[in-house]
């Protein structure tokens, strides 16, 4: 299945990408193991998304934890904690 | 309720006037407006930069108004938010909350303001002497915003 994925701010520089399609085996996957799976790409993605890494994610721009389940078309987004205001 | 992500800037007299104009239920209007400091963290700011997430951004401050409108008698609100680069002094953010009364319209608006710096996808970036540095997110913002789930007392109906 397809899912879009998004990358912010100082992540977003980190990986040098903001938004790419990805390919998962499946039809369903959660956010966890999409997180590992980025982080398995190694270099600056395992620095910037490995375990302890303190950043959010949003499934479909809804906050959503590592448990959240993704399906095909959706869209899910990491990004640093929020500092707008 | 009007909520608007924009790289210009607004007029903060012409939306405080706006907010709930000619309803006369309103009894009180409380406005938060934020500023660009020209320091932080000891360094002299040049300029910040605002990065958001489009549609998210929106959908999250819609979600903090209405928590917000289920909290206290919000009969209007307006929020505004800036984005791209800013320098000090220009204007950030503004929120404006009419109400029957002050209580309500006070507590409402700092209620949005600590839910938006902790919930909505802003990030800022700022430049000083030594580069550009992403603005690390604060406890102080977290505990700001932890206090309101804490039961809390009705505000006295004067004003």
């Amino acid at each position: 299945m397809k899912v879009r994925v998004l990358f912010f701010a100082a992540l977003r520089e980190q990986v040098g990408v903001g938004s790419e399609e990805i390919e998962l085996p499946g039809d369903a996957s959660t956010v966890g193991a999409l997180r590992e799976r980025l982080a398995s790409r190694g270099g600056e993605w395992r620095s910037a998304l490995a375990e302890g890494k303190l950043l959010r994610c949003a499934v479909n721009q809804d906050i959503a934890s590592s448990s959240a389940t993704i399906q095909a078309g959706d869209e899910v987004a990491f990004f640093p904690p929020v500092t707008g205001g | 309720m009007k909520i608007v992500i924009q790289r210009e800037d607004f007029d903060c007299g012409a939306e405080i006037e706006s907010v709930a104009a000619g309803n006369p239920k309103v009894g009180a209007v409380a406005s938060f407006v934020g500023l660009v400091r020209d320091v932080n963290d000891d360094a002299a700011v040049r300029t910040m930069t605002l990065e958001h997430y489009p549609g998210m951004t929106e959908r999250e401050i819609a979600k903090i108004v209405e928590e917000a409108r289920g909290r206290w008698d919000v009969i209007d609100c307006t929020v505004i938010h800036r984005i791209g680069e800013l320098r000090p002094t220009d204007r950030v953010v503004l929120v404006t909350v009419a109400s029957g009364h002050r209580g309500d319209a006070f507590a409402a608006c700092e209620f949005i303001m600590d839910y938006l710096k902790t919930r909505a996808p802003f990030w800022k970036k700022e430049k000083t002497a030594e580069g550009g540095r992403w603005v690390e997110a604060r406890a102080s913002d977290d505990e700001a915003a932890g206090r309101w789930r804490e039961p809390i007392a009705e505000p006295k109906k004067v004003g």
